[in-house]
């Protein structure tokens, strides 16, 4: 089964009219990201030191990126003394092709899967499917979007938005084709849909042979991987099989032990705004009679070295996958995740996307727009990425040029002047400034990144904003508007 | 060239920018943030763990070490579990009032087989009162992961105050990175269908926790 595709995505514009338009979607997402932002303040209001570990957490994964090499040969070796095997992937291409020949190795042909935004990335599912493997998604939302051969739509809760009903009739229809079908008489309460979805996937733990994971961390020092999740099926695919293949993105690396007393503070209370998630795994190597016994890290490149190469962007390689950036983005509440067209969606997808995929597709040259430049993602996020910044800065590499790092190589971008780029970014920018709604609350929201505020908007702005007036900035923070009008809900129609 | 010399490399090019800089780790940055929150007494700790638990769903007892073969006994029986799974590891007696089948936790037993038992009673490796978690790091007493993942109900016993800690710094510190480790913070629970929580999905759905002093 196949979790549907990214490739050929309309640019964020227009995919993003269409996701305002539809109403059950904007209802889901407006309750979701509402009901996470309000927990994540209280959860984060609980320790006092929270500036303090926010710091910390942003030191010490600068301090890694900047000596990535020496902690990734240290990964490595610590691995492999483990007793695991460790890979190396430049490209998604190439990581595919190696989990393929892990997987057939083993003889199976199917897989259990736990939750990964880098298999998602280099889209494992399809490769494999096309090699005749079968991968099945055990985490709930995920089992939700294969189901319902849809793409996920956040990082946290990928089937945020699909609503109770829709999940039903899921189910219904598709637990049958791939395994245990749905019980009969299947209602709409969550409670039945989790039993459902245990009983369906119950059957497939229990005999599979091989799991695939990502992981949150990787410490150098140990070699050990972290999975952090809530429902334990992430327990399930690192604990029963025979064989684990994680595939993790090179920039996961924490150099030491002592470093997860950060992340595992702030992880949580970002991302499901809890004290701590249910279930957190911890696994170095191969430990004999507990757990599978063969064990591959198939560590990914796939545009992150490019991105390390950026000075301003880089910072964006310091994201822990919170989700914390969505649910308070104002942008991606209206539009919804599929509307950046990436397996990363929100704030962080607005800049990870293009500097992972380079800024040539449509797409990719409209997401820097994709944002009214509140800077509440950065408020909020727990490693400190200041994604405004890098948005105006992929702003003008979009329209001005200059040198990138692609593939390893500079290349110098001509300026998107005349080009689709161009159209699709100017498009983009009027969005983002000029749709009815998403205009009023751009234009408060704009008040706390007044720095960031060009006179004219670079490039493609340029021309648009020299006509027009540039919404004018007030002095009112972000934070005071948030409160006094309910999260932007007067100004929402 | 191979995918790691060339992805090492390109690493090296990225950074060529950044001024060479090599402060040892353990000096390049501030750990700024505190060791553990508040200012408790060994008892509050304790408390503190049973109130976190329980937010998080999880049922506390609290017995003394000559009560705890009863308390056991008691969960199993309002239970109705007939079988328990038990690390080789597990102190006899804690299950010496109890009337059930024994499963030893053994390697040759299939994750089918372990479905089919009731319950699992095993102790634990460290407790975090701040977040509500207890840490199981496979030892004797705790057995292979698998043992406390499939079966429905986890009876797990911690001891007061000795395995209690206040913090995740602190908790990490008492750890052996080189063992696999299982935090649980209250049980199995989602929120994926229009973010409601529910306990399942595939971890035990019920998780009891025996708070045992005097050990
Ligand atoms: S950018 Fe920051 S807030 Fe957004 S997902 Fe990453 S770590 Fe979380």
């Amino acid at each position: 089964m196949s979790g549907g595709t990214f490739v050929g995505m309309p640019s964020f514009p227009k995919a993003a009219h269409e996701a305002v338009n539809n109403k059950t979607l904007r209802g889901n997402l407006r309750h979701a990201t509402h009901t996470i932002r309000a927990k994540r303040a209280n959860a984060v209001a609980e320790v006092s030191d929270w500036a303090e570990l926010r710091e910390a957490g942003k030191q010490i994964k600068d301090h890694t990126l900047r000596h990535l090499d020496r902690y990734l040969v240290q990964l490595e070796e610590s691995v492999t003394a483990a007793g695991g095997t460790v890979h190396w992937a430049a490209d998604a291409d190439e990581a595919n092709r190696i989990v393929t020949y892990l997987v057939k190795a083993t003889g199976e042909s199917e897989v259990v899967k736990v939750k990964s935004m880098a298999t998602q990335e280099i889209g494992l599912n399809e490769a494999l499917e096309a090699e005749g493997i079968n991968a099945y998604e055990t985490d709930l939302a995920e089992l939700i979007v294969q189901l319902g051969k849809d793409r996920p739509s956040h990082i946290l809760v990928p089937a945020i938005h699909r609503n109770r009903g829709e999940i039903r009739d899921i189910f219904a229809r598709e637990m049958s084709e791939w395994g245990r079908p749905a019980p009969e008489g299947l209602t709409d309460t969550p409670a039945e849909l989790a039993e459902a979805a245990r009983v369906h996937l119950r059957e497939k733990f229990l005999r599979a042979k091989v799991g695939v994971s990502g992981a949150n961390f990787m410490v150098a020092e140990t070699g050990t991987l972290v999975v952090v999740e809530s429902e334990g099926n992430g327990r399930m695919c690192l604990t029963l099989p025979e064989t684990l293949i994680s595939v993790v993105g090179i920039e996961k690396i924490v150099p030491a032990w002592q470093d997860l007393e950060v992340f595992l503070q702030t992880l949580p209370r970002s991302s499901t705004a809890e004290r701590m998630n249910p279930y957190t795994s911890t696994w170095t190597g191969t430990t004999d009679e507990d757990g599978p016994q063969t064990f591959h890290l198939v560590l990914i490149d796939n545009g992150r070295t490019d991105t390390l190469a950026d000075e301003v962007g880089r910072q964006a390689l310091r994201c822990i996958r919170c989700s914390a950036c969505l649910n308070v983005c104002p942008v991606y509440e209206r539009a919804g995740g599929h509307a950046y067209g990436s397996v990363y969606p929100g704030p962080i997808g607005a800049i990870l996307s293009p500097q992972l995929r380079g800024t040539q597709s449509e797409i990719d040259a409209s997401l820097p727009y994709a944002s009214s430049l509140c800077g509440a993602c950065y408020d909020v996020c727990p490693v400190a990425i200041d994604i405004p910044e890098v948005l105006v800065h992929l702003r003008e590499r979009v329209v001005e040029g200059g040198v990138v790092t692609r593939d390893g190589a500079k290349v110098v971008l001509k300026p998107a002047k005349g080009h689709a780029a161009e159209r699709a970014a100017m498009r983009a920018a009027r969005w983002a400034f000029g749709h009815p709604g998403a205009l009023r609350t751009g234009q408060r929201f704009a008040s706390r990144t007044r720095r960031f505020h060009p006179r004219t908007l670079p490039g493609p702005g340029k021309a648009w904003s020299e006509t027009r007036a540039l919404p004018t900035v007030p002095a009112e923070p972000f934070r005071d508007w948030w409160q006094r009008t309910h999260g932007g809900k007067d100004a929402s129609k | 060239m191979s995918s790691r010399d060339l992805i090492l490399a390109r690493v090296r090019r990225a950074i060529a920018d950044v001024p060479r800089d090599d402060t040892p780790y353990d000096q390049a940055f501030e750990r700024g943030y505190l060791r553990e929150h508040g200012d408790r007494s060994v008892e509050q700790t304790v408390d503190l763990l049973a109130e976190n638990l329980a937010d998080y769903r999880a049922r506390v007892h609290r017995c003394d070490a000559d009560g705890l073969a009863e308390t056991i006994a008691r969960l199993l029986a309002e239970r109705g579990s007939t079988s328990v799974v038990t690390p080789t590891g597990l102190d006899p007696e804690w299950l010496a009032a109890a009337d059930v089948t024994r499963v030893p936790d053994r390697l040759d037993s299939t994750p089918a087989e372990l479905d089919r038992v009731d319950s699992v009673v095993t102790a634990c490796a460290v407790a975090i009162a701040e977040t509500g978690t207890i840490v199981l790091d496979g030892g004797p007493d705790q057995g292979r992961r698998r043992i406390t993942l499939v079966p429905d109900h986890h009876i797990c016993v911690v001891r007061v105050p000795g395995q209690v800690v206040s913090s995740v710094p602190q908790g990490l510190e008492r750890l052996d990175p080189a063992r696999p480790l299982t935090w649980i913070s209250g049980p199995s629970a989602t929120s994926d269908i229009e973010l409601d929580r529910v306990e399942g999905v595939h971890g035990p759905r019920t998780l009891e926790v025996v708070l045992v002093s005097g050990e």
